[in-house]
């Protein structure tokens, strides 16, 4: 390849411990959409940053369009074309939309020039944006176009993606392809990263495949199915979730016209959810997120106490008791952000074990801790779930994330509860690690209990779900069965449009998704 | 009781005089802050300005000269906060709580032979033709040089951090740190210079106390008004147009209790020296809607 824009030569990058990256080498030809894929610490971050000049690597080369390229800076980087959107959101909450961009530039001209490209440079692209909007008050959408717009002023010769899809709305992410598709067809490459198999066959043209930071495959996603690019990434053959058949049951879980105030200002106040659960279904409620997940959790699990006769368990109005007397009763929860939510970052695993599990696992007597029995519960669930750590006695900040994550659900479901609530199961949990806690729902399921699964990666919903439902701006859409939904359909309902309607995404113009205040 | 004996105008006039010091330090601090730092040691830069003006002006014969070396004093205490803080990654309250103490006794040293002793004459600046208008011109226009400087600084800041690109810069570091590095801005770099204009600024309001406003020198002078001078910030929402409101009212009340203990009025003095604070604190507290920087206080680490 002699037409190549950036070589990447034998770069290695290792931290003390742990080697980011090994040996990585491939090629991008102008205008080509190149995926990088990997799990979780495969080192695909490291990789482009090293690319973007964040990192310096402890060994190897670079070449851009035929010269030596070591840039020591993201600056550097920057002036020889090379731009990056971040996967979060590099951008200042109190800012203007024009602010954050002249921050982006290397010479910025004044506020109200800045404007005016950005004006026109959305126009051409088809991403409108407002550049005198607080970025603060913007959707993730929103969001993402400044982050676009603003590497696009730079004129790139080559464009990193960061996982750019996992906050956007299906209908969202067709407008940010139609967008790539045009800066592939005016020469500018694209390095794409993501764990989105499908959205990679959609939209990529080539594949280099890492493994614990080397170079394990490269394929044509095009001509890849999505599981062998899954088995390359693991190594090893995937395990795909199985449901047993199982008849519908009795209804466990009653939630009738629940209102619930936002509990901050940038919260969504719950409007008129109605929806019951029965026993050994799993109902999937997806949406966007901000749309109301954190708060109906939160009524739910106790931490938000509502009014009476809008939740009931098994019959039992439960509106107005706490968490405690709802865990004794059989609902439990796992709420989205394992850090500081689902678990203390700063204590141990049988601490944290402790604190959920109390009631029902008899772990306390006379209020004093039983200890003994806590550290059994904590070694239960690290072996049952299959946690990677060193003992029951590690800080739960020590875990990886996927780690943690099967830590704080596999406490929850070996307290066998009748009422199983989780919003996010998998969210940055590596590919294995999700099938295993997908897989532990359904057995939940299919042993009795209801699980509402509450989730933004519809794959999962789908892949789960008895039913299927979407929340928008704190309401909920009725019930569906997953079975037969299109991904069309399931868009229109995270999108508002409860009854389906057609869609009018041609010419650029955007559905509305609600989630802007 | 005489409260005729109150001038309006000489309070009107006094007042600007009053509220100086504080809004040099909070002017400072505000940039400080702006930058995602939190420097409690306000207090103690204060007085390190205040002893080492003193000193410089009275060996030297120059308020000029004291000026200047008041705003390196504060300028170079800050950098030890700085470096603590951006390179050794100590926490900022505590550090800046140390920074407090620490000035208080190194400026107590500094000054022991100099107790007593006069501050040379800083004369008062008549400024042509304004100066002339009755009413306005003794209140407005009559004031020695610095009451201006004062002024001065704050419109730069604002200005500053409105119009330029470095300023704009600088909001976007106290904004969030992780993103401001991720584009390539030097954060630490950013937040020292930050650090060092704020000492800077408390230097020199700590040099007004003992050089214009007493103007002598006496252990722990500042009597806690770097302490409002933080106050100041938080309430003016860290906008520089809010804090010289908001220093204002503090002087003015500040002057009017003198006044009021001279003229006499039948309110415990202890009530009476307490109510700069209170008020100053309960109007601002009702004006405040701003929000805080994204980052303050919290400690960048250009991780991996």
């Amino acid at each position: 390849m002699t037409d190549a824009l950036l070589t990447l030569q034998g770069l290695t990058k290792a931290y003390p411990g742990v080697v980011a990256n090994k040996d990585v080498s491939f090629s991008i030809r102008p205008g080509e959409v190149h995926a990088l894929l990997g799990e979780n610490g495969a080192g695909k971050s490291t990789l482009v940053k090293t690319i973007y000049g964040l990192v310096k690597p402890d060994s190897g080369s670079m070449t851009l369009r035929g010269e030596t390229f070591a840039p020591s800076e993201p600056r550097e980087a920057r002036a020889k074309g090379v731009a990056m959107v971040f996967q979060h959101f590099s951008l200042f909450d109190a800012l203007t939309v024009a602010e954050n961009i002249a921050l982006g530039m290397e010479n910025p001209p004044k506020q109200r020039e800045v404007a005016a490209r950005v004006t026109s440079v959305s126009a051409q692209y088809g991403l409108p944006l407002d550049p005198w909007r607080v970025v603060g008050d913007l959707s993730a959408g929103e969001r993402q176009r400044v982050e676009i717009v603003r590497c696009l002023l730079q004129d790139p010769k080559l464009l990193i993606m960061d996982e750019p899809t996992s906050v956007l709305t299906p209908q969202e992410v067709g407008i940010l392809f139609e967008t790539l598709r045009k800066l592939s067809a005016e020469g500018t490459a694209i390095l794409y990263i993501s764990h989105k198999l499908e959205e990679i066959r959609t939209i990529c043209e080539a594949a280099t495949i890492l493994r614990l930071g080397e170079v394990v495959g490269t394929c044509d996603p095009r001509e890849t199915s999505a599981r062998a690019m899954a088995e390359m990434m693991v190594g090893q053959v995937l395990h795909v979730p199985e449901r047993a058949a199982k008849p519908a049951g009795e209804v466990v879980l009653e939630i009738t016209g629940l209102n619930a105030p936002a509990p901050h200002r940038f919260g969504t106040s719950l409007k008129d959810v109605t929806v019951t659960v029965r026993t050994g279904e799993v109902l999937g409620i997806g949406g966007v997120a901000g749309n109301g997940q954190d708060e109906l959790v939160a009524a739910l699990s106790g931490e938000v106490r509502v009014k009476p006769g809008m939740v009931a368990l098994k019959g039992r109005d439960i509106g107005h008791l706490p968490a405690n007397a709802r865990r004794a009763l059989g609902l439990l929860a796992a709420p989205e952000e394992r850090m500081g939510h689902a678990a203390a970052p700063d204590m141990t695993l049988t601490e944290n074990a402790v604190m959920t599990a109390a009631t029902r696992e008899n772990l306390t007597s006379r209020g004093f801790l039983d200890w003994g029995r806590a550290r059994a519960f904590a070694n239960r669930v690290i072996a049952d779930f299959d946690v990677r750590t060193p003992g029951p006695d590690n800080a739960a900040r020590s875990l990886s994330g996927g780690n943690l994550q099967k830590f704080v659900i596999g406490r929850e479901i070996l307290q066998k509860p009748d009422v199983f609530v989780v919003n996010q199961p998998t969210w940055g949990v590596d590919a294995s690690a999700a099938a295993a806690i997908r897989q532990a729902l359904l057995d939940l399921a299919s042993a009795g209990a209801a699980v509402v699964c509450i989730s933004q990666d519809l794959d999962e919903l789908m892949e789960v779900s008895d039913r299927f439902c979407a929340l928008n701006s704190g309401r909920l859409s009725d019930p569906r069965p997953a079975q037969g939904l299109t991904v069309e359909e399931i868009g229109l309902m995270l999108g508002g449009a409860h009854d389906l309607e057609v869609a009018h995404v041609e010419g650029g113009t955007p559905l509305q998704t609600g989630t802007a205040p | 009781m005489n409260l005729s004996a109150i001038d309006p105008i000489l309070l009107l006039a006094s007042l600007m005089v009053a509220a100086t010091p504080i809004m040099l330090a909070a002017i400072g601090e505000l940039v400080v802050e702006r930058a995602g730092v939190l420097n409690l040691g306000v207090e103690g830069m204060m007085i390190t300005g205040a002893v080492t003006g003193f000193v410089a002006a009275t060996t030297t014969g120059s308020p000029w000269l004291g000026f200047v070396s008041a705003a390196c004093g504060g300028a170079l205490l800050s950098l030890v906060f700085g470096v603590l803080t951006q390179f050794l990654l100590s926490n900022q309250v505590a550090t800046g709580l140390a920074l407090t103490l620490f000035g208080l006794g190194l400026s107590a040293l500094m000054g022991q032979g100099y107790i007593g002793i006069k501050a040379p004459a800083f004369p008062d600046w008549h400024v042509p033709l304004l100066g002339d208008i009755p009413v306005i011109g003794p209140i407005v226009f009559q004031h020695d040089p610095m009451v201006y400087v004062g002024l001065l600084i704050v419109l730069g800041v604002w200005a500053f951090l409105k119009f330029t690109q470095a300023g704009l810069v600088l909001r976007a570091v106290g904004e969030n740190h992780d993103a401001a590095h991720a584009l390539g801005y030097h954060v630490r770099r950013v937040r020292i210079l930050a650090i060092l204009f704020g000492g800077a600024c408390a230097g020199l309001g700590g040099a007004y106390l003992s050089l214009v406003r007493v103007p002598q020198w006496t252990e722990g002078m500042t009597a806690g008004a770097g302490w409002i001078a933080l106050a100041i910030v938080v309430f003016a929402s860290w906008k520089p147009e809010r804090l010289v409101l908001g220093a204002y009212l503090f002087g003015g009340v500040t002057v009017l209790q003198l006044n009021l203990q001279a003229a006499g009025v039948a309110v415990p003095v202890e009530i009476l020296s307490m109510s700069p604070y209170l008020a100053t604190i309960a109007v601002l507290v009702i004006m405040s809607a701003g929000r805080a920087p994204g980052s303050l206080g919290r400690i960048f680490h250009a991780a991996r």
